[in-house]
């Protein structure tokens, strides 16, 4: 559990996590609470969510493996899914490296919404996009 | 004032004290790293915006990608990916190790990141120099040799073949010129953190130059199937 004893972030209940520690708790998260001083303004250690090194390691374990997989299945003609295996691989690998490396699964909410729009925006304008090509009907002039 | 001091590294540490504006040192870290993330958007939709332009015109002459991803070569794209995802670890790895307070440690991961940098700079100046060899130039300056080009692939060239590379070297461009960024922010958060800027109670700075970098890896992870693999 977060132990935040500095007045400013003093958390009346412990065993719900602050604002700004997610949900998950590393094993090492309290050594950086270990030596501050309290009830100071500039301390905050304490609340942050230190990842321990080997989820680190195993994420990017599993990041080399997908490439591998990815170079792999491109081998392999799977016709209409080849695109589809391609981004599907490359959308797993950037989650691992958003959720993970970037912090985002241990991170405030606001951080997840503000890129989740990012990319919901991008996908309405492949969409459109998309929609335009391949509605497009192709007349011939008659001249 | 902090005590927290790293637990090894350089033995002078200098203080840091929020901007007046914030209401704690913890406010101040909150709303920088947000206004990362919202960089960030703004990155994603331009990349994003490359990669809309680049499924128009595939529909409309999907032969220039068909042939033109030919002179791709996935062995240095891949290479690429494995070089790129290892400074994600080290920059991952650097941060940490300054939350733990061990900042020597974090000194070299952030040192690795950048020759991770370099690599991947090589790698793509190896690349390119062989297209700019071929003539293999984006636009008005595609000046390959269209007999050599069939007889090395086998196809079909179509006419307008330099579209294919107008794309190649926008996107990877776009894309070196980040990691150039990123290797100069990274050089300079080195810098404060010799200085002793950085300890386990503030390193901001560090954090959201960490995010900018694993956002190129992130940009290189699409760019890769869409250049090398697909076709």
């Amino acid at each position: 559990m977060s132990n935040n004893t500095s007045a400013p972030h003093a958390n009346p209940n412990p065993s719900r996590p602050t604002p700004n520690s997610g949900s998950g708790h590393a094993p090492g998260q309290g050594h950086a609470s270990a030596n501050h001083s309290d009830s100071h303004a500039d301390d905050h250690g304490s609340g942050h969510h230190i990842v321990p090194a080997s989820t680190f390691y195993k994420v990017f374990a599993a990041l080399i493996c997908l490439t591998f997989l990815t170079v792999a299945a491109s081998r392999i003609d799977m016709g209409f899914f080849n695109d589809i295996v391609a981004f599907g691989i490359a959308t797993v690998k950037a989650g691992l490296v958003l959720a993970i490396f970037m912090h985002l699964k241990y991170d405030d909410m606001m951080n997840r919404v503000v890129i989740g729009c990012a990319f919901f925006f991008l996908v309405v304008l492949f969409f459109f996009c998309e929609i335009d090509q391949i509605t497009r009907v192709v007349y011939h002039s008659g001249l | 004032m902090s005590t927290a001091k790293p637990a090894n590294g350089p033995t002078k540490h200098i203080e840091h004290h929020h901007a007046h504006h914030f209401d704690s040192a913890e406010h101040e870290y909150v709303t920088a790293k947000q206004g990362v993330w919202l960089f960030l958007c703004t990155e994603i939709l331009m990349f994003g915006g490359l990669f809309v332009a680049y499924l128009i015109y595939h529909r409309i002459y999907p032969e220039v990608f068909t042939v033109g991803s030919k002179f791709t070569d996935w062995r240095y794209g891949s290479l690429n990916t494995i070089v790129l995802l290892t400074s994600s670890l080290t920059m991952a790895m650097g941060i940490h190790n300054v939350q733990i307070g061990k900042n020597d440690k974090a000194f070299m991961n952030l040192f690795i990141t950048v020759l991770c940098g370099c690599g991947f700079m090589f790698i793509k100046y190896l690349e390119y120099s062989h297209k700019i060899h071929e003539g293999l130039l984006p636009g008005s300056w595609f000046h390959g040799n269209f007999e050599e080009l069939h007889h090395m692939t086998g196809l079909e060239i179509p006419k307008n073949l330099a579209l294919y590379f107008s794309f190649y070297y926008m996107m990877t461009g776009l894309h070196g010129i980040h990691v150039l960024i990123g290797m100069c922010l990274i050089i300079w958060t080195m810098i404060r953190l010799k200085r002793g800027e950085f300890s386990p109670d503030h390193y901001t700075a560090l954090e959201g130059v960490g995010l900018f970098w694993h956002l190129v890896d992130l940009v290189w992870i699409y760019l890769f199937p869409l250049l090398y693999l697909v076709s």
